[in-house]
């Protein structure tokens, strides 16, 4: 569907075959071995990047965390604090005051969309709600074009934890997200089967896969037969061992937080070391239309705090930051006024979102709100020049086209345009 | 047969139990032939006419394929068009003797006769009202409601109003206006119960009744209104005046809690309305305010869509908001619009819009007129659900194979085409169908009560379910075809239930019936696929049983295991 790529299902078939090995002698020579493909890793690895979405749930207010002001009407009771960088940020993000010479807040971020599950597309896709065609979210397109530089991957590419993140859209099921939770236990791995058994069941279910699709029963019994692919593969890798969140040190788990969020922090560090280019981290809770303020100090805040700070420094000491990029963001942010109930509802008009990593310049703030938060000062920017900065980060062509099966082209990151400061 | 020369080395006898039930019913399988393309039957001798809908239905359809330039797919085999059926009517697939049954009548009427015994015949009034009391559940308050924290919602209290309901074929629009007007207790044995106050428990008292203007719109009108919450939509004709008015409807409605006594547990919770005082303090004329996005601030009072509005008074005792509400929805086209979309795409995988649940004028819609004429005739037939699912399914789209030809080939709504449905479209189905296709198809339904079944189903489910946690409740499901769901086929309990050949079960007692493997083959693809297997799936059957040195038991479940893995088993197509 893509047309720079194509699908790499040659990965997922050879896995098929050489599990059909033991099965394929008692089948006698119906079958024949796939041709395995010998890459050389290593170079690969030295390139290859990555990304970890930090996805907000509910819809975080930017006023209390990345962008105050304090004194004004609209300010709430917290307090800016000086951090590494050139910027300040809230008083209850101390851990990441340290990281922030590595991060750098778009503080003008401008979007339409105030409804969860409209701004939660819109932000994880660069489009806007389309009953007619269903786009790819940040974590398919990413896997997508970031498979290439890891042929020896034969865990999922595209991994949510904690959340259901988006849909792969029109790249189609084998691209959808694979779903655990922070403690990466990933349920039904076992079979108590021998390899000799699975692979005769497995045959036996490919000829009755392989006739249904011949008769021409539409795109859904394909990506059916991928996904069978796609499980293969997962089943027989010892890389799945990186989902192993609990054979961490204990204090690497406290580094993070005991709480799931901060696990799930810890996991999305050990599949990317594995080489998973995409990994969506969870954290909801951020829909404070009443008792904002007290929820943040107390409960959401603290949480963040440690468990970003923990990634930002672990990526960085293990020198993988360079090539991992992070991204912090909800699907909108909160009204600047405060309600009757000490809350703030929805507002995507002026708001901020955090990125870092993957050559980045950190340190710094892009943009700026006015006095009381309400507006952008300045170059608004959108959800699609944000994916396209991260597509930069990433070293993913701009010019990327997807052509859907009908023809209509349509190009990565819905045409946005890359925020240079972000870049210089 | 072809199929017996090839099994002939499973054993040197080769024979089988001529009287053997299996082998009966086989015999009819293989007699049966295809159907007219045009409607269900070409000879209606001996069947009651179908009714008229289904011509309109049909001319409509032949008119825009002609006008697309697309030819109709063949009609599908009789079997899958059963297997079809049973899912889409009564949630699950035939058995193995359902479909012989089937197979049986040589009437020119089988489906119609077939669609009467799912929608009238006693043996099926459970697991119809089961079905489609599950469908609501979900329609109704998403596949999280009443597993949330603190939750008011009652889930069986749901559940066994909506199974009473369609048992009793309740006409529709009587179970809207109860679902929306109603009040009393939430679980089912507490005083006053009354299990359709779940739909709105946990919908009126947070956000002053946002969630129930949202959801009341859009499940029963078919109109979306939440954006119009916070500010007028550019492409919605609904404007946040609108919203306002519709929310003013809920404003005297409450959910008050009702705990374990001696805890601050809460056991169930009580709807009732309640005096309104109204926002600016006069109940005589209690009226509720909101903001523009410029901070000018408006007023509002109930007034329904079509401008209709009803007394100001905020007393319960002279204006009952939601009883006028609900007669007003008695009135609308949309209402009549809205469950007709809801039950063309449950049978024909798309709606007449995208999505159904959005009738706005910005919605493009396809056979507009068609549709327009449903609904009327909908309300017509006094809501009577049964006769809408006879209208539909006797149509001549329903009868159409999955299978796309090259005339039909750009008939393919999943590009952002406009649905034409010249060809069945192949979709997978849900959760719920599987668990109990698995139940009927390994006997494992004959366990425990309703409750007891609807419960274990449920605690099966809430592996798939992932909530946002948002005030709204929105949800997902990773049993979407995802690499999770695999797993579940592949190693999941479930699973291992179903191809278990421990004593007892019912492939242990296939496996020791009389008669040859190739039969008992025959057998397992009927059950699970409704058809027979081909020669290559014999022949990968055939090497099993020798690589399992003749251990037929074990080849039965190798082969049951591929068979519930398959696309084929997990679409209905």
């Amino acid at each position: 569907m893509w047309s720079r790529f194509a699908t790499p299902m040659g990965m997922s078939r050879r896995h098929f075959m050489s599990h059909m090995a033991g099965a394929a002698t008692m089948l006698g020579s119906s079958l024949s071995l796939g041709h395995s493909l010998r890459v050389h890793a290593d170079t690969l690895k030295a390139n290859r990047k990555s990304c970890i979405l930090l996805w907000m749930g509910g819809g975080p207010s930017s006023m209390d965390i990345w962008d105050l002001k304090p004194g004004t009407d609209n300010g709430g009771p917290f307090k800016p604090i000086s951090t590494s960088g050139d910027v300040q940020i809230s008083e209850h993000m101390p851990m990441m005051a340290k990281q922030m010479h590595h991060m750098a807040i778009v503080r003008s971020m401008s979007t339409r969309e105030a409804d969860h599950n409209r701004g939660r597309y819109y932000m994880h896709t660069g489009y806007v709600p389309d009953p007619n065609v269903d786009y790819p979210s940040y974590g398919a397109v990413i896997a997508h074009e970031l498979m290439s530089q890891r042929p020896e991957l034969a865990i999922p590419p595209f991994v949510s934890v904690g959340g259901a993140s988006e849909g792969p859209g029109f790249l189609g099921m084998s691209w959808a997200p694979l779903n655990v939770s922070s403690n990466g236990r990933i349920r039904n791995l076992d079979s108590g089967l021998g390899k000799e058994r699975i692979g005769q069941r497995q045959i036996a279910l490919k000829a009755i896969e392989d006739g249904f699709i011949g008769q021409r029963r539409g795109t859904l019994a394909e990506d059916h037969r991928k996904v069978l692919g796609k499980t293969y593969d997962l089943l027989g890798s010892e890389q799945m061992k990186a989902y192993e969140v609990d054979k961490e040190p204990q204090e690497a788990k406290e580094k993070y937080g005991i709480n799931g969020f901060g696990q799930g922090c810890l996991l999305a560090r050990r599949l990317v070391e594995a080489g998973v280019p995409f990994v969506e981290v969870d954290l909801g809770g951020w829909d404070n239309h009443q008792g904002i303020f007290r929820t943040l100090e107390n409960d959401r805040l603290p949480v963040l705090d440690r468990a970003m700070a923990a990634l930002t420094e672990d990526l960085d000491q293990r020198g993988l930051l360079k090539d991992t990029m992070i991204v912090w963001m909800g699907e909108f942010s909160r009204t600047p006024r405060i309600n009757a109930d000490a809350g703030r509802d929805h507002w995507a008009r002026a708001w901020s979102v955090v990125v870092g990593g993957g050559g980045i310049k950190g340190g710094q703030a892009v943009g700026a709100t006015n006095a009381d938060g309400t507006e952008v000062v300045g170059e608004p920017y959108s959800s699609e020049d944000l994916m396209a900065s991260v597509c930069q980060g990433l070293g993913i062509s701009l010019e990327t086209t997807f052509t859907s099966r009908n023809g209509r082209p349509m190009k990565i990151a819905n045409s946005g345009k890359i925020i240079k400061e972000l870049f210089s | 047969m072809e199929t017996h020369r090839i099994f002939a080395n499973f054993h040197a006898k080769g024979c089988f139990d001529a009287v053997d039930r299996c082998v009966f019913a086989i015999a009819f399988f293989v007699l049966g032939t295809g159907i007219s393309t045009h409607g269900v039957a070409a000879d209606k001798r001996d069947v009651a006419p179908l009714p008229p809908q289904v011509e309109k239905i049909d001319k409509a359809l032949q008119q825009g394929w002609l006008e697309a330039d697309v030819r109709p797919s063949p009609s599908e085999d009789e079997l899958k068009w059963c297997r079809r059926l049973f899912l889409d009517v009564i949630g699950r697939i035939p058995s193995y003797d359902e479909l012989a049954e089937f197979a049986k009548d040589k009437s020119s009427g089988k489906k119609q006769n077939l669609l009467n015994r799912l929608l009238n015949d006693d043996r099926y009034t459970e697991e119809y009202a089961n079905h489609w009391g599950t469908v609501w559940t979900n329609v109704l308050i998403g596949r999280n409601g009443g597993m949330e924290d603190r939750t008011l919602t009652n889930r069986a209290g749901l559940q066994k109003y909506l199974r009473d309901s369609f048992a009793r074929n309740k006409p529709y629009n009587d179970m809207v206006y109860e679902l929306v007007t109603a009040t009393g207790t939430t679980k089912p044995g507490s005083e006053n119960f009354n299990g359709a106050t779940n739909f709105l428990a946990m919908k009126v008292n947070e956000e002053q009744g946002t969630q129930a203007t949202a959801a009341v719109s859009r499940v029963f009108l078919g109109l979306q209104v939440q954006c119009t919450q916070c500010h007028n939509h550019p492409f919605n004709k609904w404007q946040q005046q609108k919203f306002w008015e519709f929310n003013a409807f809920f404003r005297q409605t409450r959910a008050l809690r009702k705990y374990v006594s001696g805890t601050r547990d809460i056991d169930h919770a009580e709807l009732v309305n309640q005096d309104f005082a109204g926002e600016g303090r006069r109940p005589e004329q209690a009226e509720i305010y909101f903001q523009l996005r410029n901070g000018v601030t408006k007023v509002a009072y109930p007034v329904f869509l079509d401008g209709t509005e009803i007394g100001k008074s905020g007393f319960v005792s002279e204006v009952n908001r939601r009883e006028e509400l609900g007669k007003l929805m008695m009135g609308s086209s949309y209402l009549d619009k809205a469950i007709v979309n809801r039950m063309w795409s449950h049978f024909l995988g798309y709606g007449f819009t995208k999505p159904i649940d959005d009738l706005g004028p910005h919605s493009p819609t396809s056979f507009p007129e068609l549709f327009d004429e449903l609904a009327k005739d909908f309300r017509n037939s006094s809501y009577d659900l049964k006769q809408l699912i006879t209208w539909v399914t006797m149509s001549q789209p329903y009868q159409l194979s999955s299978r796309i030809t090259n005339s039909n080939s750009k008939d393919d709504p999943s590009l952002g085409e406009t649905p034409l449905f010249s060809h069945f479209y192949t979709r997978q189905i849900n959760a719920e169908q599987l668990y109990q296709s698995l139940a009927v198809a390994t006997q494992a339904n004959k366990a425990g009560s309703l409750e007891e079944q609807a419960k274990r189903r449920d605690d099966w489910m809430r592996q798939f379910v992932i909530a946002f946690g948002t005030d709204e409740g929105d949800e997902s499901t990773s049993f979407n075809g995802s690499i999770a769901q695999s797993l579940m086929m592949f190693n999941g309990e479930l699973i291992r239930e179903a191809t278990s050949i421990a004593p007892g079960s019912w492939l242990q007692n296939l496996a020791q019936q009389k008669g040859a493997p190739s039969d008992k083959l025959q057998h397992l693809f009927l059950a699970g696929l409704s058809r027979r297997p081909r020669s290559e799936e014999l022949n990968i059957a055939n090497q099993i049983l020798v690589a399992r040195k003749q251990d037929v038991g074990g080849m039965l479940q190798d082969m049951w295991w591929a068979i519930l893995n398959s696309n084929e088993f997990i679409f209905n197509h």
